[in-house]
C-alpha cells in the first residue's frame, strides 16, 4: 500500500533568486491527518500547491497514492478535494449551485443534499454565495472539495481570520471526513489547530521541515512539559544569570524575552523552591511568576527563536 | 447549536452518483448563463444598449419629410424680387426664405440656422454668400440659384426628370442596422470573455477549477457555448428591432446571417481570450480590451462608411476582423449575398480567430 502523499527533496524557486521550498521531504500515511506548522512566508502554500500538482517544483519528486503527476493528472484529480487559501466563488451562484457545479467535474461525487447537510449548510442552500458570511464562505469552499467524494483532502489555512464557533465546526468537519477513512493535509499557523486536530505534523520554516512528529512527540522533545514564565526585580536575564536558572533541579531549557524568563521544566514542583531560593539569596524579589503546559509554540520559539506569529 | 461532531461525513462510495462526459460542460453553461441573468448592468449593456443606440442614430438622422434649405434674403430694394421669383419656381416647396437685415443675416448664416444668404446687388442681381466647407451649403446655393434662374425665364436645352427614393434598402438606418450587430458582436465577445476570465484568475478560480478534475476544453467550449446563444439572441433583438421600428427589409437568408454572425462571435471570443491569455489584473485587461477596440469603432465602418478615408489605408482597414464582418453582414442582411461570395471576409474573420486561440491556449495562465 503506497503512502497516501510522498515528496522528496522538494525545492521551489521563483524567478530564479526567491527560494521558497529549499529540500523538503514528507511522508504521509493514509487515513491520517498532517500538519503543515509554520509562521506566514515559510513556504507552506507552496509546498501545499506542489503536492496538489498546481504548480511545477523546480526540483524533487511527488508521489500521490503511488501516482506521480506527470501521468494520469485527470485520474489523480478524482481523488483529491482541495481548498485554496484563498478562493472567492462566484457570488451570483447559489449555495446549492455551486456545490452541484464542482459536483459535475467528478466522475463519481456525491449528491449535494448530504454534502449540504454534513456542513450544516441545508438553510443557506438557496442563498447566494455573495450573502454567506465568512465562517459560511469556508465551510462551502470545504464543501466543493467534499462533494467529489475524495480520498485526500487539502486544505490551506482553513480557518484563517474565521471566529472561534466557526473554527469548532470545521474542526468536527475535518475530523468526521478522518473518522470515515479519509487522509487530510492542511497547513496552519495556529499552534492550537495543529495540536488538537493533527496526527502528526511538520514543524516548517525558511522552506525546511525543522522538526517532524507528532504534536505530544514534539512538545515531549523539548525535555519538559512545563513553562515557568517569572520576572525578578534587577537584572534576571544577563549572562551570569542565565547560567544560575539553568542550574536549577529539572529544568531543560533557558530563554528570555524583555526581561521575561521562561524555563522549560519537566518537574514544576522540584524547580519552583529552588528558584524561589535562587531569588532570594540573590537579594532580589519576583515580580511575576506563572507556570502552564508547554505548547507547540514554546517548540517553535525553542527551535527558531522566534515567535509564530511573529514576522 | 448542535456540532457537526455526531454528523459523521459516511464515504458515500457505494452510493456515489455517476455523471456523464459531458455534464461538467452542460453544467458550466448552464452556471455561466445564470451568472449573466443575475447581473443586470450585463444585461443592459449587451441587450439595450445597441438598441438605444440604434433607436437614438435612427431617429437623428433619419429622413426628413422633405429636404428643406433654410436661407436669409437680406432685407432691401431687391428683397421682395427674390421672394417673388422663389414663390414661382417649381423649388419653392424645399426653400424657406426670411427677409432680415444684414447683420442678423449674417449671424444666423454663422449659427448654422441658414444654409445661404442673398443679397440683391444694386445692379439687379445677386449676390450669393456660401460656405464651400458645408455640404448642405453648397447644395442650398446650387438650388436657389436653379431656382431664381428659372423663374426669371430661363430655359434648359435638355428636358431632365428626377426620381426621389426613399426605399428602405439605402437609408442611413439600413446602413447602421448590420453595422451596429458587428460591433455587438465584437463588444461582447470582448468583454464577455476576456473580462469574466481576468475576473476569474484574479479571484483564484481558474485555479480552483484546474484543480478538479474538469477538462480546460470544456471550460473554453462552455465559454464560447455560452457565447453563441448570446449571439443569436444579440443579432435576433437587433435585427427584429430594425425590421419593426424602421422597417428594415432583410432579403438575406436568416441560416446565413446566424451562420456569420456565429463565425463573427467565436472569432471575437478567440481575440478576447488571448487578451485575458496573461493579465493578472481587471484594470490592465479593460485597458487592453479598448485598445484593440478603439481603431475599430472608428475604422470599420459602424457609423459611417471606411470609404471616406484615403484610398491608401483601405488595404489595411480591410484586413481589421470587424471590417470584414461589418462589409459580410451588410453584403447579407441587405442585399442578400450568399455566404459563399463573403469567402474572402470569412477567411479573414477565421485567420483573427484561429490565430488569436492558438497563441492563447500557448499563453494561458489558469493560475
Amino acid at each position: 500500500m503506497p503512502s497516501a502523499i510522498q515528496c522528496r527533496d522538494l525545492r521551489k524557486t521563483y524567478d530564479g533568486k526567491v527560494e521558497a521550498v529549499r529540500g523538503l521531504s514528507l511522508e504521509i500515511q493514509g487515513g491520517e491527518c498532517f500538519g503543515l506548522l509554520g509562521p506566514n512566508g515559510a513556504g507552506k502554500t507552496t509546498t501545499i500547491e506542489i503536492l496538489e500538482g498546481l504548480l511545477e517544483p523546480t526540483a524533487g519528486e511527488v508521489t500521490i497514492l503511488g501516482h506521480t503527476w506527470h501521468k494520469n493528472s485527470r485520474e489523480v484529480r478524482e481523488w483529491l478535494g482541495i481548498s485554496l487559501q484563498e478562493t472567492r466563488l462566484s457570488e451570483k451562484l447559489t449555495v446549492r449551485e455551486t456545490i452541484e457545479l464542482f459536483a459535475s467535474f467528478y466522475r463519481e461525487p456525491r449528491s449535494a443534499e448530504e454534502v449540504l447537510d454534513d456542513l450544516q449548510l441545508g438553510e443557506k442552500a438557496d442563498s447566494m454565495v455573495g450573502k454567506l458570511s465568512g465562517g459560511q464562505r469556508q465551510r462551502l469552499a470545504v464543501a466543493t472539495a467534499l462533494v467529489g467524494n475524495p480520498r485526500i483532502l487539502f486544505l490551506d489555512e482553513p480557518t484563517t481570520g474565521l471566529d472561534p464557533q466557526s473554527r469548532r465546526q470545521l474542526w468536527d468537519i475535518i475530523r468526521s471526513f478522518q473518522r470515515a477513512g479519509g487522509t487530510v493535509l492542511l497547513t496552519t499557523h495556529y499552534m492550537d489547530e495543529a495540536e488538537r486536530l493533527c496526527d502528526r505534523l511538520a514543524i516548517v520554516d525558511h522552506g525546511q521541515v525543522i522538526a517532524e512528529g507528532s504534536p505530544s512527540d514534539l512538545i515531549e522533545r523539548l525535555g519538559g512539559h512545563h513553562v515557568v514564565e517569572f520576572q525578578t526585580s534587577g537584572d534576571s536575564t544577563d549572562g551570569a544569570a542565565h547560567d544560575r536558572w539553568r542550574v536549577l533541579p529539572g529544568v531543560e531549557s533557558v530563554r528570555n524575552d524583555d526581561g521575561l524568563v521562561s524555563l522549560t521544566v519537566r518537574e514544576p514542583h522540584l524547580t519552583i523552591p529552588a528558584l524561589l531560593d535562587a531569588v532570594g539569596q540573590n537579594g532580589s524579589q519576583l515580580l511575576h511568576l506563572t507556570t502552564r503546559q508547554a505548547s507547540l509554540e514554546d517548540v517553535f520559539v525553542n527551535l527558531t527563536g522566534r515567535h509564530l506569529r511573529e514576522q | 447549536m448542535s456540532l457537526a461532531q455526531e454528523t459523521p461525513t459516511t464515504p458515500a462510495r457505494g452510493r456515489a452518483l455517476r455523471n456523464g462526459r459531458w455534464s461538467a460542460f452542460t453544467h458550466l453553461v448552464v452556471v455561466r448563463m445564470k451568472e449573466l441573468k443575475r447581473e443586470p448592468e450585463v444585461v443592459f449593456w449587451v441587450f439595450g444598449f445597441p438598441l438605444l443606440l440604434a433607436l437614438g442614430l435612427g431617429i437623428a438622422f433619419r429622413n426628413k419629410p422633405a429636404n428643406v434649405t433654410s436661407i436669409a434674403v437680406v432685407d432691401g430694394p431687391g428683397s421682395r424680387y427674390v421672394l417673388s421669383l422663389l414663390e414661382r419656381s417649381p423649388q419653392k416647396s424645399s426653400i424657406r426664405a426670411e427677409v432680415l437685415d444684414k447683420s442678423a443675416a449674417l449671424k444666423g448664416f454663422r449659427l448654422g440656422k441658414y444654409d445661404l444668404v442673398v443679397e440683391p446687388d444694386s445692379k439687379g442681381g445677386f449676390q450669393y454668400l456660401y460656405d464651400p466647407a458645408r455640404p448642405e451649403s453648397v447644395l442650398s446655393r446650387a438650388e436657389v440659384d436653379d431656382a431664381l434662374q428659372v423663374s426669371a425665364g430661363r430655359t434648359d436645352p435638355l428636358p431632365t426628370s428626377a426620381i426621389v427614393s426613399d426605399e428602405p434598402g439605402s437609408r442611413y438606418i439600413d446602413f447602421l442596422i448590420p453595422g451596429l450587430i458587428g460591433m455587438n458582436l465584437m463588444n461582447s465577445g470582448m468583454w464577455s470573455i476576456g473580462f469574466a476570465l481576468v475576473d476569474m484568475r484574479q479571484r483564484k478560480l481558474l485555479k480552483r477549477f484546474v484543480a478538479t478534475p474538469m477538462r480546460r476544453s470544456d471550460f473554453l467550449l462552455a465559454l464560447a457555448s455560452g457565447r453563441l446563444v448570446l449571439m443569436v439572441i444579440e443579432v435576433g433583438l437587433l435585427l427584429g428591432f430594425g425590421a419593426l421600428v424602421f422597417h428594415i427589409r432583410v432579403p438575406g437568408s436568416l441560416l446565413s446571417i446566424l451562420l456569420l454572425s456565429a463565425i463573427g462571435a467565436v472569432g471575437f471570443a478567440g481575440l478576447g481570450l488571448l487578451t485575458a491569455s496573461r493579465a493578472q489584473k481587471i484594470e490592465s485587461v479593460s485597458g487592453l480590451i479598448n485598445l484593440i477596440m478603439m481603431p475599430m469603432w472608428i475604422f470599420s465602418g459602424v457609423f459611417f462608411s471606411y470609404e471616406r478615408f484615403p484610398a491608401a489605408i483601405h488595404p489595411f482597414i480591410k484586413a481589421l476582423p470587424l471590417t470584414a464582418l461589418n462589409d459580410a453582414l451588410r453584403a447579407t442582411i441587405l442585399e442578400g449575398a450568399s455566404l459563399t461570395s463573403q469567402a474572402g471576409r470569412l477567411l479573414v474573420l477565421l485567420l483573427w480567430g484561429g490565430i488569436s486561440f492558438a497563441l492563447a491556449l500557448r499563453w494561458f495562465r489558469w493560475t
